[in-house]
């Protein structure tokens, strides 16, 4: 499937590691750009570099307080990449739904003695 | 049909650009689980989901072995996919490749798939991480669930036709 630039698309913004780990450290609430280089162990001008694509593609938001730029998720935006594995992840679902009722009746042709109601 | 005890949810994560890991929990000791995965009388019998039938399965369950699965699908057409079986530990785990093919399907496409089997109180938690050669066959992988839609509403269907028992 053909993706837009980078810029543009939220597929591939979070297609990159680094960029993940932000969103995963934004998960828990929003924070100043100072602690996610901290966290990330990464300098402050690849941070901010990460994050101007996330803003660019509205995964992330960003306000200021003071002399400081606190960021936090987009969910909204993050929607269609959980839409996308959610179908698949509904393949799955039914493959295991008919999985069960194999199950079901290995169990009873295994459990002659020991049959739990 | 059986009414089916207590069954878990699939969840489905990306661990990285490459790989899709699928997590469910059975109500059942893993050595079935197991057989239901390995047997092709077995697999026929779950592996279409709800998409169609499951018209052929071989299953040559040995290190280099040979697997195929035939599936006609609700729409008629037909899609297999193949591998081999890398290892075996019976009840345990299974690492084998898996190709759709599509027309001009090259055996580099293949993913590499492992799955374990873990039991704990008599319920067994399947664990299957797909390790995808390029990033794009990752996401044509994960692009192929997108009849989601029509699956739901395959669900509902069934649903109506429970309530009407």
């Amino acid at each position: 499937m053909a993706r837009a630039a980078t810029t543009v698309d939220a597929f591939n913004a979070v297609a990159e590691p680094r960029r993940r780990q932000i969103l995963d450290a934004l998960a828990g609430g929003e924070r100043p750009v100072n602690d996610l280089v901290e966290r990330l162990g990464l300098t402050q001008p690849q941070v901010s570099k990460h994050l101007r694509v996330l803003r660019e593609v509205g995964l992330v938001q960003v306000r200021d307080e003071g002399r400081q730029r606190i960021y936090r998720v987009n969910g909204e935006r993050l929607k269609p990449i959980h839409d996308w594995v959610k179908g698949y992840e509904q393949t799955w679902q039914e493959r295991f739904e008919r999985l069960d009722v194999v199950l079901e009746d290995l169990k009873k042709e295994e459990g002659d003695g020991h049959r739990d109601e | 049909m059986d009414t089916v005890t207590s069954s878990g949810k699939a969840k489905v994560t990306l661990p990285t650009d490459t790989q899709i890991l699928i997590t469910r929990e059975f109500d059942a000791p893993k050595h079935l689980v197991y057989r239901a995965c390995t047997e092709p009388e077995l697999i026929k019998r779950w592996w279409a989901g709800l998409r169609g039938v499951v018209t052929s399965v071989e299953a040559d369950i040995r290190v280099g072995g040979r697997w195929r699965y035939v599936m006609k699908a609700n729409d008629g057409s037909e899609v297999a996919f193949h591998g081999t079986y890398r290892e075996i530990e019976p009840n345990e785990r299974v690492v084998s490749t898996e190709l759709y093919e599509f027309p001009g399907a090259a055996e580099d496409d293949a993913t590499l798939n492992t799955m374990t089997l873990v039991e704990t109180d008599g319920r067994t938690t399947l664990t299957t991480l797909v390790d995808c050669p390029t990033k794009q066959t990752r996401d044509a992988i994960i692009d192929s669930g997108m009849e989601g839609g029509m699956q739901e509403a395959f669900d509902k269907l069934e649903e109506v036709a429970r309530s009407l028992r």
